[in-house]
């Protein structure tokens, strides 16, 4: 088995007073291999996005455990330790147009993190090491001079990865990365994020709410609810075999492209019921995990 | 056969900008008969919901321009109608649903108020019978408690909820024809099938005719009787759902299919995709728009826009692959693998 | 819906051979890059009305400058004619001192100008500072300094103006200062507002990620994103300066004689409006077009930064 690269233990983040919190995540637990996919899906609102943010340190976490590489990365406290962090951790932000500085042309954006970490002081070093990020990114080495303002939304969200690579990263969190983008556009995207794994190696928490996609990219997938992650497994498990309501009314939901199943399709509702005190993580099988009380998993199985 | 309630014939909006002017919409023709639902796919800036907004004549002018065409609608034409004669026509025989339901209402208006006042605008009936036929019209749509919802406003409703209400209010009036713009685009996949399975109930009852404006194929699939792809503001195939979904024949609905995921035949090879980035309609390309990104283009494509082939009684596209000297390209086997086991399993 | 197939009948069996995509063709970008403010420049230019008070305020300057340079009489220069009607030696006329009023004019622009740019820039570093600092704290400081943002704007104005050249005797720098202590208020506002919304953008939020220091973020997104507001908004003070100088001078706590603003010119000429009026028109006209050039050079910018604003 790969090692892990990431765990969170109980993750915890609050929004608002003290004596009555907006519990956006509520104490989650998971851990990311090196080398695969885990997708977190789940409804807007739902709390994935935050967990993203948490993980990459843009928000204090209020309660919980992040170990990165075997190190909490709470224990960063250091300028010099943060930048460490910052070189291995990366993400890819959902909106292609309010992710890139409209005043900065594509080779600035790119180049960011050199000036920030002090890389490439040569400038011919620079610019061919800009040159072939774009180019990894299927983008000319002539888009390095352009404003963001001149691309399309495809061509912005790979400036957007180009950026996130710049630094050599092992970790990449793409926070709802296709959403915002046209159905073929969306492919494109998702066939260049599986390419650049396989070649440079990288690990991906791929957050989305388009279960299709999700399925198709991730080695796992999380499913994410009030909060709260009710689900956990292969991605294939969940998909064929899921065990919490919330997770077959979700997959019931999700639209083919195939008007024959979709004239008999049964949506299946679901009513959301409290989890209890007493709910935990119960693993069904391995690898599989369910929230509940262990009556509730009897009942749902 | 029911009765053509649309017709549309060679479309053609431009709008003037900066740039240039933009050809949004290319000659688009169709037809739309009573009780069916016509689905319109295509991607951002493929003309459709300029189309969609020209049906309602929506259109600013300035710095729109309806360049040429006809919308007939029960055989009489909209473009040349005035101002006053369209607002009667709107929101009484045709109306429509936007994507965003907050944007939709008006935030300081109770909600019941938002729907009498339609049904009180377009109906010869006192106020008593409006508030009546309002609060039929959300038990209709699904919202529990109406009584209690028709004194409230927007901002207590959720998202789901209040894209009910502007249903409601699309229906107030009983029109013929409703146009739904992505209506589903904004809502999580729950709620977007919740909205679904209303419209598709909404239509059985009242035999109304379906627009829907979508860039979601399995969306498509759910909802469509007849379907029309655009592309670069032109209609590149239409047919029956079942034609377009079981035996696609133009290169771009291949690429559309192909980008989305096979998820029932856990495949995990890479997506097929369409390279490249549509084009500037500023500036159309010559020949067949759809050309530079088709790796099937052939040396016509690039020279001479191709016509509207007839591939069944139904079902027509536009490419040059139809022409009987071209040579014979079959549907991509990862598209046809997949069909295949749409229908094998539809069998069992 | 068909076309009839008939018509293309006659094409050649060698164009159905297929040649493939050229998707870099679709990938290409239009052939010259324009920078955000190029663009904004271009579009600046096309603005008659904005343009027409860039001119104005390059004469009034050029003039300010010159005109009491080259002048055969010194703004001071008591003539020993008196009131005396625009003529050839004395384009403006003279005043009730036997003062050429054309020069005085234009020594009077200088301390107008001088008054309303001074002030607008204390406005702008007090106001960028605060605001800046306000929107990137956020939480308990932002609450704190925009509430004595707030007290200080509730006092009425005119009230701590007044009391303040009382105590500091009229003169250039107290009319500086007094237009200065509440001013900046409007600045901190919008730069607060600039900044907060700027700083949650995801731009910045990737910026974070790569490690950027606050200052970075301050120097790379806060500045260039923030500057169009700024400009627009130092724009419509200078003018706004202007005006409450005049005013100002108008009731009597301007700049002490000998010293001239349009505000002090157009007080002493009120009082021969009858006799002589050349000596308040002269004045007050120059106040409004130079109000009106700034007021149309900073909607032609605001304009030229966003043009969706327009219509």
């Amino acid at each position: 088995m790969a090692n892990k690269l990431l765990e969170v233990k109980n993750l915890k983040q609050y929004f608002g007073p003290a004596n009555n919190p907006i519990k956006a995540v509520d104490g989650i637990s998971f851990e990311i291999y090196e080398g695969e996919t885990l997708g977190l899906v789940g409804e807007s609102g739902c709390g994935k996005s935050t967990t993203g943010r948490s993980i990459i340190r843009l928000y204090d976490i209020t309660d919980g455990e992040i170990l990165f590489k075997g190190k909490n990365v709470l224990d960063t406290k250091s300028r010099k330790e943060m930048k460490e962090f910052n070189r291995e951790m990366q993400m890819i932000f959902q909106d292609p147009y309010a992710s890139l500085n409209p005043r900065m042309t594509a080779g600035e954006i790119i180049s960011e993190g050199f000036n920030i970490h002090g890389l490439y002081k040569n400038k011919q070093e620079r610019q061919a090491r800009v040159a072939e990020l774009l180019e990894a990114v299927g983008l000319n080495r002539e888009h390095a001079n352009r404003y963001a303002h001149e691309f399309s939304g495809g061509q912005r969200q790979r400036i957007g990865i180009a950026r996130a690579l710049s630094l050599d990263p092992s970790f990449i969190i793409a926070d709802e990365p296709i959403s915002a983008l046209d159905v073929s556009i969306q492919a494109q995207v998702v066939n260049l994020l599986k390419q650049l794994q396989k070649e440079r190696n990288l690990t991906y928490l791929f957050i989305a709410h388009d279960l299709s996609m999700v399925k198709y990219i991730s080695d796992r997938i999380a499913v994410m609810y009030r909060g709260k992650i009710v689900e956990l497994g292969e991605a294939n498990e969940i998909y064929h075999h899921p065990i919490h309501p919330y997770t077959k009314s979700l997959l019931s939901a999700v639209p083919l492209p195939d008007p024959m199943t979709e004239r008999m399709r049964e949506r299946i509702p679901y009513t959301h019921e409290e989890p209890g005190e007493t709910a935990t993580i119960h693993e069904v099988k391995p690898g599989h995990l369910v929230f509940g009380t262990q009556q509730q998993i009897n009942k749902w199985k | 056969m029911s009765k053509k309630l649309l017709e549309v014939n060679n479309l053609k909006i431009n709008f003037k900008t900066y740039a240039g002017i933009v050809q949004a919409v290319r000659g688009v023709s169709f037809e739309l008969y009573e009780g069916e639902t016509l689905a319109i796919v295509g991607e951002s800036g493929s003309g459709k919901s300029v189309t969609s907004n020209a049906i309602m004549k929506l259109i600013p002018e300035p710095p729109g321009i309806y360049a040429d065409g006809q919308i007939l609608f029960e055989g009489r034409d909209l473009i040349p109608l005035k101002e006053k004669e369209m607002s009667k026509i709107r929101g009484n025989d045709i109306s429509m649903i936007f994507q965003d339901p907050m944007t939709a209402l008006n935030p300081t208006m109770r909600v019941g108020k938002q729907i009498t006042e339609v049904i009180l605008k377009h109906k010869k009936v006192t106020s008593t019978e409006a508030k009546a036929r309002a609060l039929k019209l959300l038990e209709l749509v699904g919202i529990p408690m109406p009584e209690k919802r028709f004194r409230q406003y927007p901002h207590e409703f959720s998202g789901g909820m209040r894209q009910r209400v502007v249903i409601a209010i699309a229906l107030a009036a009983d029109p013929k024809l409703l146009i739904a713009d992505e209506p589903t685009t904004a809502l999580d996949v729950t709620i977007q099938a919740q909205i679904l399975e209303l419209m598709k109930d909404i239509q059985k009852k009242s035999n109304t005719s379906i627009v829907f404006i979508t860039h979601d194929l399995g969306v498509v699939a759910n909802v469509a009787d007849r379907v029309a792809v655009m592309y670069a503001g032109q209609i590149v195939e239409y047919g029956t759902v079942n034609d377009i979904f079981y035996n696609p024949k133009h290169p771009y609905t291949w690429g559309l299919l192909g980008s989305m995921p096979d998820l029932k035949n856990n495949v995990k090879e890479a997506l097929r995709t369409i390279p490249g980035s549509p084009p500037d309609l500023t500036n159309p390309p010559k020949g067949d728009a759809f050309a530079p990104r088709n790796e099937y283009a052939m040396a016509i494509d690039y020279e001479v826009e191709p016509p509207m082939f007839q591939v069944s009684e139904t079902h027509f596209a536009k490419t040059w692959l139809l022409h009987p000297d071209a040579p014979k390209v079959d549907v991509p086997e990862a598209i046809s693998r997949r069909i295949e086991g749409y229908l094998k399993e539809a069998r069992s | 819906m068909t076309q009839s197939k008939q018509q293309f009948d006659k094409i050649a069996p060698e164009m159905f051979t297929i040649v493939g995509g050229r998707q870099g063709e679709t990938e290409k970008l239009s052939d010259k890059t324009v920078s955000f403010w190029k663009e904004v420049f271009l579009r600046f230019s096309q603005n008659k009305l904005a343009i027409f008070g860039i001119v104005v305020l390059v004469i009034v300057t050029l003039m300010a400058i010159f005109v009491p340079i080259f002048s055969p009489y010194s703004y001071r220069e008591q003539l020993g004619i008196y009131n005396a009607a625009p003529s050839a030696a004395h384009w403006f006329g003279t005043d009730d001192l036997g003062r050429d009023v054309f020069v005085r004019v234009w020594q009077g622009a200088r301390i107008s100008l001088f008054i309303g740019i001074t002030a607008a820039v204390i406005d702008l570093v007090i106001g960028v500072l605060w605001g800046s600092i306000s929107g990137l704290a956020g939480g308990r400081v932002d609450n704190i300094m925009m509430r004595i943002a707030d007290v200080l704007s509730a006092v009425p104005y005119l009230l701590v103006v007044i009391i303040l050249l009382v105590v500091l005797k009229p003169g250039l720098i107290p009319m500086i200062i007094a237009l200065s202590v509440t001013g900046w208020i409007n600045m901190a506002r919008i730069v607060r507002g600039e900044v907060l919304s700027i700083k949650n953008q995801e731009y910045v939020l990737a910026a974070r990620t790569l490690g950027a220091s606050t200052w970075h973020l301050i120097k790379k997104h806060l500045i260039p994103n923030a500057l169009g507001a700024i400009l627009v908004t130092m724009t419509l003070t200078i003018p706004s300066a202007i005006f409450t100088e005049a005013f100002l001078s108008y009731l009597g706590l301007g700049v002490p004689a000998p010293m001239a603003s349009w505000g002090t010119m157009a007080s002493e000429g009120n009082k021969a409006l009858t006799s002589a009026p050349w000596r308040l028109i002269f004045p007050a006209l120059f106040i409004s077009l130079t109000i009106f050039a700034f007021n149309a050079v900073g909607d032609g910018l605001r304009d030229a930064l966003d043009p969706k604003l327009r219509k």
